[in-house]
Order: C-alpha cells, then sequence, then structure tokens
C-alpha cells in the first residue's frame, strides 16, 4: 500500500506537469488578445510596450517561456504574477480558495443529507408512490441548468430583488472575512448558492444509490441476513445500504475535486469570489499566469482526491488489497 | 406432534408474465430430529416451499400464500413478523446453495457469526465470539480463532459453506433447512459437507429439510423423501422405500439420472425427456405427462391425486397408473430394461402421445 500511494503521487506530478504544458500551448498557439497591450493601456508608446514584454518574460519565446514557469512552478513553488494586475498568483489563489472551499463542502453536505436518504426510501419503496416522487423531482433537478436554477432562485429569494425574502443575505457575498471568521455572515449568503449547486447533485446520488439498493436488497446475503433474524432495519443498513452506499466514495471524490477546482456557473450566478471567477476572469484577461494557477489546482484537487478515494475505498471494501 | 408439519401449502407470485403458481397444495411433515429430503428439478418449487416456511417469501411482495405451516404446533403463516424473525436464525435455521453470495463481503467471518448470536441472545460480543469460535472449531474450520477475523472471500468454498453452518447452528436450532448445500462445491468437497451435515444432526439432535436436485445426496441424509414435481409432491416415503420400490415414473427418471457404481460401465444414464414445465401455464392433468414414457390418453385430462400405497401408508404417490403397472415397469426397469422395453413388458399400452418423439423434439 505505501508503495502504490508513492507511485500514485509520482504519477500526479507527471499528470500536473502536463496538463500545464497542454494549457500552455493552449494559450500561446489560440488566438487571443496580446497580454502586454491588454496591460499597457491605451496608447501606450513602443517602448512601454517592449519594456514590459521583457518584464513580463513574454520576449523569450516558446521553450523559453515554458522553461521558466516550469522552473519556477515545479522547483519554487512560485506561480508567477498576474499580467493583469502585479499580484502574486499563489497568493490570489490562496485568497480565493476559502470561498471555493466552503461553497463546495456546504453543497455537498446538503447533497449527501438529501440524496441520501431520498434513494433508500425510492430503493425500498420502488414502483410506489415515494419512489415515483422522489425520481420525478430527481429528474426535475437533473434537467434544470444550474445557471437557470441559480438566477430563478435569485429572482425568488434574494435579499434586494427577492419576491420572498427567505433567506436573509443571499446573493451579497460579504467583501471581508471566511466561513471561518463570519460563519454567519457567510453561511446565509451562500445558503441559496449550497441548495442551488447541490440539487442536480442531490438527484444524481439519489438514483445512484436507488439503483444501487434495489440491485442489493436482492443479492444473497440479504436473505442470509433475514434468516439469520436480523431485524429488518439492521438488514436494510448494516448489509443493505452498507454495500450500496460504498461506490458512493468514489463519484463523491470525482464530483469534490472538480468542484474544489472551481464552480465557475454558481460563482458567477451567485457573485462569489471563488477560484471558478477567478479563472473566467483570467481567461478573459489573458492573464496566463492565473489561468495557469487556477488550472494546476484544479488538476491538483482532481488527482489528489482520486488517490484519497482509492485509499478509503481500500478500508471500506475488504476484498480491494493495492 | 411433529417437529414441521406443512398443511396443503399453496404459494403464487404475481408476475408481469401471469401468475406463477410455485407450490400447489404441498403437504409433509419432519419429525425432531429427522431428515426429510425434498427432491426436483429447479423450477419445481422445492426451495420457494421452505423458504415460506421461514417466512421469507413475506419479503417479495407479490407473494400469494396459504395453507398451514405449523412448527411446534405454531402456524408461522399466520404469526406476525415479529414473531417470525424470532424463530429465524434461532428455532430455524436456513444455509443456502453458494456460500459466496450467501455471506456478506464486507464483514468479517467472526462478525456475521456474532451478529447471528446476538440477534438472539442478549450477550456480550466477545461471548459472542467465543460461541463463535467454538461453533467454527465444530464444523472443522482449522484454527478457528484466526478465521474468526478472516473476511468470506479468504476463504475456500467448502470453508465458506462450513461457516454457513456455523452460522446456522450457532443457536442451536430444532430445525436446519439445507438448500442445496453441495451444488456449488466441487465433488470432493461435497462429501465432506454431507458427512458434516449428518454428523451435526446426530450430535445436536438437530432436524434437516435437505432440499436438492440429486437423489445421490439425499441417499445419504435423509430419513423421509419428497419428490416434488411442477409445484406439487408426486411422491413421498421413507428413503429405503423410495430407492428399493419407486413408484412414480419421475422419480424412475431421476434414478436414472443418477451414475451407479453398481451397474456396469457401459451402462448409458437415461435422462428425463423433455426440460420442466412452466409454472404458469402447467400442463393439464398429470403435470408430468408431457414427458412420461407411460402417458395414456387419460392421463392428460386427470388431476392424479397423492395416495397411498402398501400396507404401512406411509409411502404416497401421485401417478394415474395402476399400482400393479408402477410395479411390473420398475422391475423391468430395475432389471435394465429401457422405458420402451419396460412399457411392453409391463402390458402398459402406447395410447399417449410417442413419448420418444416429444423427448427429441424438447431435447
Amino acid at each position: 500500500m505505501p508503495l502504490y500511494i508513492l507511485g500514485r503521487i509520482a504519477w500526479m506530478a507527471v499528470v500536473l506537469v502536463v496538463i500545464t504544458f497542454i494549457t500552455f500551448i493552449i494559450f500561446t498557439q489560440l488566438p487571443s488578445a496580446d497580454p502586454v497591450l491588454l496591460r499597457a493601456g491605451r496608447n501606450a508608446s513602443p517602448e512601454l510596450v517592449e519594456a514590459l514584454r521583457n518584464q513580463l518574460g513574454l520576449d523569450r519565446g516558446f521553450w523559453g517561456q515554458y522553461w521558466t514557469f516550469f522552473q519556477n512552478t515545479f522547483f519554487h513553488f512560485d506561480l508567477g504574477h498576474s499580467y493583469q494586475n502585479n499580484v502574486d498568483v499563489k497568493e490570489q489563489i490562496f485568497d480565493r480558495l476559502p470561498a471555493t472551499v466552503a461553497l463546495a463542502f456546504g453543497a455537498m453536505v446538503v447533497w449527501l443529507a438529501a440524496g441520501i436518504p431520498i434513494g433508500i426510501l425510492a430503493a425500498l419503496k420502488r414502483g410506489r408512490w415515494p419512489d415515483k416522487l422522489a425520481m420525478g423531482a430527481a429528474l426535475v433537478a437533473i434537467s434544470a441548468p444550474v445557471y437557470w436554477l441559480g438566477l430563478v432562485s435569485l429572482y425568488l429569494f434574494s435579499k434586494d430583488i427577492g419576491v420572498v425574502e427567505i433567506f436573509q443575505g443571499s446573493g451579497s457575498y460579504p467583501t471581508t472575512g471566511t466561513i471561518l471568521t463570519d460563519p454567519v455572515g457567510v453561511s446565509s449568503a451562500l445558503l441559496l448558492p449550497w441548495l442551488v449547486l447541490a440539487a442536480s447533485f442531490a438527484a444524481i446520488y439519489a438514483r445512484f444509490l436507488r439503483g444501487n439498493l434495489s440491485e442489493v436488497m436482492g443479492e444473497d446475503y440479504i436473505r442470509t441476513a433475514r434468516a439469520k433474524g436480523l431485524g429488518e432495519r439492521r438488514v436494510v443498513f448494516r448489509h443493505g445500504v452498507r454495500s450500496a452506499i460504498t461506490p458512493i466514495v468514489t463519484i463523491l471524490g470525482l464530483d469534490l475535486g472538480i468542484l474544489l477546482g472551481g464552480a465557475i456557473l454558481t460563482e458567477s450566478v451567485f457573485n462569489i469570489p471563488g477560484i471558478g471567477r477567478l479563472a473566467f476572469d483570467s481567461i478573459q484577461k489573458s492573464d496566463l499566469p492565473t489561468v495557469q494557477g487556477t488550472v494546476l489546482l484544479g488538476a491538483f484537487f482532481i488527482i489528489a482526491l482520486n488517490l484519497v478515494v482509492d485509499i478509503v475505498y481500500a478500508f471500506l471494501d475488504p476484498r480491494v488489497r493495492y | 406432534m411433529a417437529l414441521l408439519e406443512v398443511r396443503d401449502l399453496t404459494v403464487s407470485f404475481e408476475t408481469e408474465d401471469g401468475v406463477v403458481q410455485a407450490v400447489d397444495g404441498v403437504s409433509y411433515s419432519v419429525e425432531r430430529g429427522q431428515a426429510l429430503g425434498v427432491v426436483g428439478e429447479s423450477g419445481s418449487g422445492k426451495s420457494v416451499s421452505s423458504l415460506t416456511v421461514m417466512g421469507l417469501t413475506r419479503f417479495d411482495g407479490n407473494a400469494r400464500i396459504s395453507g398451514q405451516v405449523l412448527f411446534d404446533g405454531q402456524d408461522l403463516l399466520t404469526a406476525s413478523d415479529d414473531e417470525l424473525r424470532r424463530l429465524r436464525g434461532n428455532d430455524i435455521a436456513m444455509i443456502f446453495q453458494d456460500p459466496l453470495s450467501s455471506l456478506h463481503p464486507f464483514y468479517k467471518v467472526g462478525h456475521q457469526l456474532v451478529e447471528a448470536v446476538r440477534a438472539h441472545r442478549n450477550i456480550s460480543k466477545a461471548q459472542a465470539l467465543d460461541r463463535a469460535v467454538e461453533m467454527l472449531a465444530l464444523v472443522g474450520i482449522p484454527d478457528p480463532r484466526r478465521a474468526v477475523d478472516s473476511y468470506p472471500h479468504e476463504f475456500s468454498g467448502g470453508m465458506r459453506q462450513r461457516a454457513m453452518i456455523a452460522m446456522g447452528l450457532i443457536n442451536d436450532p430444532k430445525l436446519l433447512i439445507a438448500d442445496e448445500p453441495t451444488t456449488a462445491l466441487d465433488v470432493t468437497v461435497q462429501a465432506q459437507i454431507l458427512d458434516l451435515l449428518q454428523r451435526l444432526q446426530r450430535e445436536l439432535d438437530t432436524a434437516i429439510v435437505m432440499i436438492t436436485h440429486d437423489l445421490g445426496v439425499v441417499a445419504e441424509v435423509a430419513d423421509q423423501i419428497a419428490v416434488m414435481y411442477a409445484g406439487r409432491i408426486v411422491e413421498q416415503g421413507p428413503r429405503d422405500e423410495i430407492f428399493a420400490a419407486p413408484r412414480h415414473p419421475y422419480t424412475w427418471g431421476l434414478l436414472g439420472s443418477i451414475p451407479r457404481l453398481d451397474q456396469p460401465r457401459g451402462e448409458a444414464l437415461v435422462p428425463i425427456p423433455g426440460s420442466p414445465p412452466s409454472l404458469i401455464q402447467r400442463p393439464s392433468g398429470c403435470a408430468f405427462h408431457p414427458r412420461c414414457h407411460y402417458v395414456q390418453e387419460q392421463h392428460k385430462r386427470v388431476v392424479p391425486a397423492l395416495e397411498q400405497i402398501g400396507e404401512n401408508g406411509a409411502h404416497r404417490v401421485a401417478c394415474l397408473l395402476a399400482e400393479g403397472q408402477r410395479s411390473a415397469l420398475w422391475a423391468a426397469l430395475g432389471a435394465g430394461a429401457s422405458p420402451e422395453a419396460a412399457r411392453v413388458a409391463a402390458g402398459v399400452s402406447s395410447e399417449g402421445a410417442p413419448v420418444a418423439i416429444e423427448g427429441k423434439e424438447a431435447g
């Protein structure tokens, strides 16, 4: 197992290098605005433009630029400075990370708390009205695009334009503080985004668990558990749900990894200053160092959580060995 | 009073294709400490009738059940879910065909045995674990102290079935239902498991219902035998009578399908022609008539009743042939005659559909 983990970490470094290189190619080879001109502003003198180009290292050619970036990132853990405002990219990412983390984990709690019980209920009442109701609602939640759901919910519930103001402070993320320093302010601002972001995930998890659990309840070992004289509650939860829920760890790790890299749509609709917004803005401004930083972070979360999933899975399913 | 008395048990399932009549008026009884072998092909209703005794068909929302299942005088069909739960695993235990899929893959063997004890006894986990170790030793699992910490997938097939048996017997049940306990195992392991069941039955004085498609299995273990076909019992009686003087053509077919060491090597096994009948659209008259070598026109219309034969009345058969014809047929078959030759020798007319042709079609 330790050897397996070491191997995976080495592999993770390789993947990150490849990903930064691909991002670099896309950025340099596809047509985009010249970051130097964007930075220099209108009517800048050619001397200023040249000086800026030199300062940003953009006069070094394709391989030279990538090599500089590579050295700084992987040897000095320095993501460079924004082309746009010269802010340290690493600092900016760590500034933005708390909002995204709060959004992703809060939404995860919501979708697990909703999806798991609904999935279990639907599986146990399969074909009857609780199942039909839950699966109908799940279909709606999966079909509704998150930006549409976000706008509708803002229209209905937000602080300033809301028809029914249920969620105090929603749609107005506090300018200072994080979930740790200002838990009330941030969580009231995030309540609506949590629900909106969690809706489709809750629906997917409920359907997944329903399918798994219905299948598991037909397994021979469930019959054995009943034949032993265990109570039905114990049969369902200790024997049925225990098996049915284990594969959820896999999709949960992947989903969380993706969200931690930035929930672009939700962050944009609700104006949450997270990684997703940062990535979105920096792409628009051709701000390569910031783009590279957010891409690197996103890739890191996905790979790292996949590794965590594999390790956790080995503990949950004794048949799995590395 | 018999330990288990099943009276006129009927179980049907509503499915999309129609009503499946899985068990159709079955009656049998098991005495304390005795073994009953229930024999039949898959789909004969032998498993469903036992699952119903355990109350396990209740979990299938579509099952309709009628009749009586008296266990120690209590009717299990009218018992509450909770009363049944307290009997299951405690007074009546069941072991299944495939021990790998029947054990939970995520829990240690010891844990699964402990769970079985603690479902019925108010004792500590440590005490329950001691009991588990004791039972694993009893069923012949080496190093049971370590075995309780193993997962099912770390056991061999035979070890798993031993663990299942240990789990079934851990609360000293009065009745153990074994549903094809050896079918999924290697032949050498099969014999070991049968020996084990026989030994435990004697030592613990447990009654056993052994469900199997293999008459060879019940030949060793059972005191009484019931042969089922299409949801009904077609022949039942003491083991020795069933083997010495079987009276139903289906039983002859089952006997003809077992390899026998006392027969010359060249003797071909005689398979039963055709395949088991549909339980949704069961054949008219005697349900076995489409596969019977000795069918008469009347057999396609009249449903045979289970009738006593012989003096003591313990041997019963549901067949429309006359007793004289049946004994003559068996005498000829026992002497090695083919079904055709036996029919001619016994003077049974061939007025029914020529089975040989039907058999070829179905085969």
